[in-house]
């Protein structure tokens, strides 16, 4: 024993060094990668973030230098703090909490003392920098938008949050990334990819050269610039007719997917959301839960979409064949069954066919098509799976597909539904005779609408609607150039196409003709509500219109949506005349309809759920103008536009 | 032919262990010492060209040391240990102060740590005066002599501010174990050391009642009961060593010191002042852990370790620069390394017992004792395992003192095993 204790402790303490060894460097460690180790210091060499151009060439989005005022903390030496204040437009008492602050931090490593400065302000600073010591610029990039318009397509970039940098080691704290808009969309084009320099650094921070000489360092890959499908004067003027209206326009060229326009009302300028202000400016749009300037009406409002709605169920009707469109169908002010009335309707001429079915938008005759859709099943839910099917090839009830990061799914009801939300199964084609005129459980967006638009515009196909024209040296998604077919076939197309005609040439929309364009169109009304104090109560109709021209070799198809503007024609209506003979002619000859839309305002209408007092809807609402100085300033604008 | 034989007779595994470890420590004295991207072997301003030096020293060193005659280190050791203690003594007076020590004698230059050469002048008086005819190692009378022995070198470098050398001192309890002192020593020794760290981590109230409870439940289930008042001095005894030592830590130990076992016994809880002493007092061992667990399983490389090149861990070059190996090399360096020096140790006890003389058995076990105590608190102490002592890693560890007074240990008793067929 007295021989073999020594061995023993000795042997005991190797077992103890090498299990130390393994718990340090094997199960505790790992490998340390480049980047983790905190004895290399890593400078990132930031690209030039793409440009952004709409479907003309014209330059919407380049980049502008911003300028931080750095520091480190303990290099400051004593200076006159007023005079360098005031040039940077603080007090005293900001310089001192974000010199504590940033000493706190630490001392040694540089903080950021004010964050991007106007070019104005960095000037005047520049030129007393060096009385400044332990101060210095650097010098970011921001974005810089050549025009006011566009803010929801064009989106903002901003600092990139803990959970992106959790999930994506590319990100660093402090990194800009795509916000909203193409910007996030198309982020890593836009963005390029950052170099990196690796320098090795001893223990008081200071650098002692190039790790390696180099060797993993990279060089910076420019963002590569993109051309979107905007086309900036049509969304210029969109915008301008949206003024004092909310609501949402989405264009779209049939015959490719592009988006043309695509306006949601009200917004903002796109400025705003740029460097030192952004966040103040973000925070005070985000509050706004009134009028919700950030809220993309065109992309994201999911509304029952009343009348346009109608169409489908002519084009199924045909399909189906359950009618033809000589099948003529009365109508007594609304659609009975037996002696009692599923649906109202207005005054006109009886029996109707299909093509004044659809040009006065009579909605016993859809009620009827629809009865006869379902009924052709024994079971009406086999029939509503069978009518659901043909809404569905539209691009309804699902995400579009589309490559902007938001909007909504919209809703197209489908036998199940109706099964689970009569759970005795009593209910058939009377109980769910709503969606014959799309209101009721079917729900749709604009763009969707828009989109519906174009697969009509083209007799049975669509292709996904897209905002990405063009990507330097590389081609775009084949998704947005392969059409996706509908479930109807093409000659079941021209009636209905011809009966949308008939709504401009002899229908709801006759007064809103413009010359020498043939315009197809459908108004549309849709009911809404709001909660006011906890009653549910009656808003002023939304006022929808879609419509694509030419009938023949269509360029344009779009939805366009105005809340509580009343009638289909009234706001809607005369809008979507508009962007059309500007996006054809490139002119206006319809200066009646412009001069109207610019004059009338909804403000009042919007300000009546807030005011406490009891107010009237529809018909007993009244059209209020803006005051003349609004209108002039409207005209000037317009008149800027057109130049 | 009858000189050729004699060379045969060195332990060559003792001396091939010796070179490696000495090899491989240089290799990482120039990693962590290595300023710009050349490295030029031979520029003497730079530790790594020095110690390149000192190892050709070294080499002449031990063709001096085994070409004396064995006899004379049995025979001169009290005159070398004499010797030892004045230059010890010495620094007193003509010392330098070197980082708040006064280890060092400044001759023209070059600085000189006697106490590297303390440790195995002590070994040889200890071995001689065991190995006299007249010693019994098992009388009260010889033991305090041994101890008298050893008491002085470890007494006057820790008066000189080098506690790491006094510890090692400590490992003399292993030797007089060996040569039959009872295990009671060694009991007591072991008991003391744990009574005074739990006192420290959980208080002093706490561990007397647990050793109430274990002293009063061994005495009543013992058959032969001896009186009652051994386990009630034996309580009170205990008692005392912990307020002693609680005393101690709280009011006589300097802070620094303090701190260091406060760390290692994971004392502080607040986590803003647990952050701060990471960035002070805790730094070096702090950074010396994250070295070590960067490399890996086969770490960065030889000069690519990244903490190595921006000298992240303070003294890398010596008392440190196992944290090096650790970085560079992975996990497959380090544990090679310390089976290198578990090799070493336990050749060197082998072929102590081998010995036929006493003086030179002891002497061996001291050899092995003495670069255990180094080895066991210089790691340790890197990786976290004990509190932060300074001590080099011996044969790894820059320093021209530290080499040189180890090869002394080590190839006195390489001379000594060599001859021991002569040995009667």
């Amino acid at each position: 024993m007295r021989q073999l204790l020594l061995f023993i402790i000795i042997g005991i303490t190797g077992i103890t060094f090498i299990g130390r060894l393994f718990y340090l460097q094997i199960y505790s460690s790992g490998d340390e990668n480049l980047y983790d180790d905190n004895a290399i210091r890593k400078v990132y060499d930031y690209p030039k973030r793409g440009f952004v151009y709409d479907r003309n060439g014209n330059l919407l989005v380049d980049n502008q230098p911003s300028y931080d005022v750095m520091f480190i903390p303990r290099e400051v030496k004593p200076l006159d703090t007023l005079d360098f204040c005031k040039l940077l437009k603080i007090t005293k008492e900001d310089f001192i909490e974000i010199y504590n602050k940033a000493y706190a931090y630490s001392p040694r490593l540089p903080s950021v003392f004010i964050p991007q400065l106007t070019k104005e302000d960095y000037a005047a600073l520049q030129e007393k920098m060096r009385k400044f010591e332990g101060f210095y610029i650097q010098k970011r990039s921001l974005r810089h938008y050549q025009t006011t318009i566009g803010a929801n397509v064009l989106g903002d970039i901003g600092e990139v949050n803990d959970a992106i940098i959790e999930k994506n080691p590319y990100y660093k704290m402090g990194d800009l990334i795509g916000k909203q808009g193409v910007e996030i969309s198309y982020e890593e084009i836009l963005r390029g990819v950052k170099g990196i320099k690796f320098i090795q650094k001893d223990r008081f921070n200071r650098d002692l050269g190039p790790y390696k000489n180099g060797i993993y360092d990279t060089l910076p890959k420019q963002g590569k610039d993109i051309t979107i499908t905007i086309d900036a004067k049509l969304q210029e003027y969109g915008e301008l007719l949206m003024q004092h209206k909310r609501g949402g326009i989405v264009a779209i060229d049939p015959s490719s997917g592009e988006i043309l326009l695509m306006v949601t009302a009200p917004s903002y300028n796109p400025n705003l959301l740029v460097g030192r202000a952004r966040s103040k400016n973000f925070t005070k749009l985000y509050n706004d839960s009134i009028a919700k300037p950030l809220f993309d009406r065109g992309l994201k409002a999911q509304y029952a979409p009343g009348s346009p709605f109608k169409v489908l169920n002519a084009l199924i009707g045909l399909q189906e064949k359950v009618v033809t469109t000589e099948d003529q169908f009365s109508c007594r002010m609304g659609y009975y069954l037996g002696s009692r009335r599923l649906t109202g309707c207005h005054a006109h001429s009886s029996p109707l066919s299909m093509n004044d079915g659809i040009a006065q938008s009579c909605n016993a005759y859809f009620a009827n098509v629809y009865r006869r859709i379902v009924d052709n099943y024994d079971d009406p839910a086999e029939g509503v799976d069978v009518w659901s099917n043909h809404v569905k090839s539209f691009g309804l009830g699902n995400y579009l597909g589309y490559d902007l990061k938001i909007g909504n799914k919209g809703r197209i009801p489908d036998g199940d539904f109706y099964n689970k939300w009569y759970p005795d199964f009593n209910w058939g084609s009377p109980t769910t005779i709503s969606n014959s005129i799309g209101q009721g459980e079917v729900e749709t967006t604009p763009i969707q609408l828009a989109n519906m638009m174009a697969a009509i515009a083209n007799r049975g196909y669509y292709y996904t609607p897209h905002i990405i024209k063009k990507i330097e040296g590389q081609t775009i998604d084949k998704k947005f150039t392969t059409p996706n077919y509908t479930t109807i076939d093409k000659e079941n197309f021209e009636p209905v196409v011809q009966g949308m005609f008939d709504v401009y040439n002899k229908g709801t929309a006759s007064t809103l003709q413009v010359p020498d364009i043939e315009i197809c169109g459908k108004t549309g009304t849709a009911e809404n509500f709001m909660k006011i104090n906890g009653v549910t109560t009656q808003l002023t109709d939304h006022s929808i219109f879609v419509a694509f021209a030419p009938k023949d070799n269509p360029k344009i198809a779009l939805a366009v949506f105005v809340e509580n503007g009343y009638w289909g024609s009234r706001f809607a209506g005369k809008i979507a005349s508009l962007i059309i003979e500007k996006y054809i002619k490139g002119e206006i000859t319809r200066t009646d309809l412009e001069d109207w839309i610019l004059r009338y305002s909804l403000e009042h209408e919007y300000e009546k759920p807030y005011s406490g007092q009891p107010f009237g809807i529809n018909r007993n609402s009244t059209l209020e103008m803006v005051d003349e100085t609004e209108y002039n300033r409207l005209k000037e604008q317009l008149k800027h536009l057109s130049s | 032919m009858v000189e050729a034989q004699k060379y045969f007779k060195f332990d060559w595994i003792t001396i091939f262990l010796f070179f490696l470890l000495v090899g491989f420590g240089w290799l990482n004295i120039i990693s962590a010492s290595h300023s710009g991207e050349t490295i030029d072997y031979f520029d003497f301003s730079q530790p790594y060209g020095k110690q390149l030096l000192f190892i050709f020293l070294t080499i002449g060193l031990i063709i001096i040391l085994l070409a004396i005659e064995s006899k004379f280190y049995e025979r001169f050791s009290s005159v070398i240990y004499i010797i030892s203690m004045l230059s010890l003594a010495g620094l007193f007076i003509f010392g330098k102060n070197v980082n708040g020590a006064t280890s060092w004698y400044d001759i023209g230059g070059m600085t000189l740590q006697p106490s590297e050469f303390a440790k195995a002048a002590t070994a040889l008086a200890v071995a001689k005066y065991i190995s006299d005819l007249n010693t019994d190692i098992k009388r009260i009378k010889d033991q305090i002599s041994v101890l008298a022995i050893v008491a002085i070198p470890a007494i006057l470098v820790l008066l000189q501010k080098d506690a790491g050398s006094t510890l090692v001192y400590g490992c003399f309890i292993f030797i007089l174990y060996r040569e039959g002192v009872s295990a009671a020593y060694l009991l007591i020794t072991l008991s003391i050391i744990i009574l005074s760290l739990l006192s420290i981590k959980f208080g002093v109230l706490a561990t007397s009642i647990v050793m109430v409870i274990i002293v009063l439940t061994h005495h009543y289930t013992r058959k032969r009961k001896p009186l009652i008042i051994q386990p009630i001095s034996i309580i009170l005894l205990s008692i005392m060593i912990g307020y002693g030592v609680k005393y101690f830590y709280d009011d006589l130990l300097p802070a620094h010191q303090k701190d260091r076992i406060t760390i290692w016994l994971s004392l502080e809880k607040d986590p803003e002042k647990l952050e701060r002493m990471k960035k002070t007092i805790a730094y070096n061992l702090n950074e010396s852990e994250r070295a070590i667990s960067s490399g890996g399983l086969t770490g960065k490389g030889f000069l690519e370790g990244t903490r190595t090149t921006g000298k992240f861990v303070p003294e890398q070059h010596t008392d440190y620069i196992f944290s090096t190996v650790g970085e560079e090399w992975g996990f497959v360096g380090s544990a090679f390394v310390v089976i290198l020096f578990v090799l070493l140790l336990m050749r060197i006890l082998h072929l102590a017992e081998l010995q036929k003389s006493q003086f030179s058995r002891v002497y061996g076990y001291s050899v092995a004792a003495i670069i255990f105590m180094h080895f066991l608190i210089n790691i340790g102490m890197v990786m976290g395992l004990i509190p932060t002592i300074g001590i080099p890693l011996p044969l790894f560890s820059y320093g021209g003192s530290g080499l040189f007074g180890f090869t002394i240990l080590l190839f006195i008793f390489i001379k000594l095993d060599s001859d021991r067929i002569n040995q009667w």
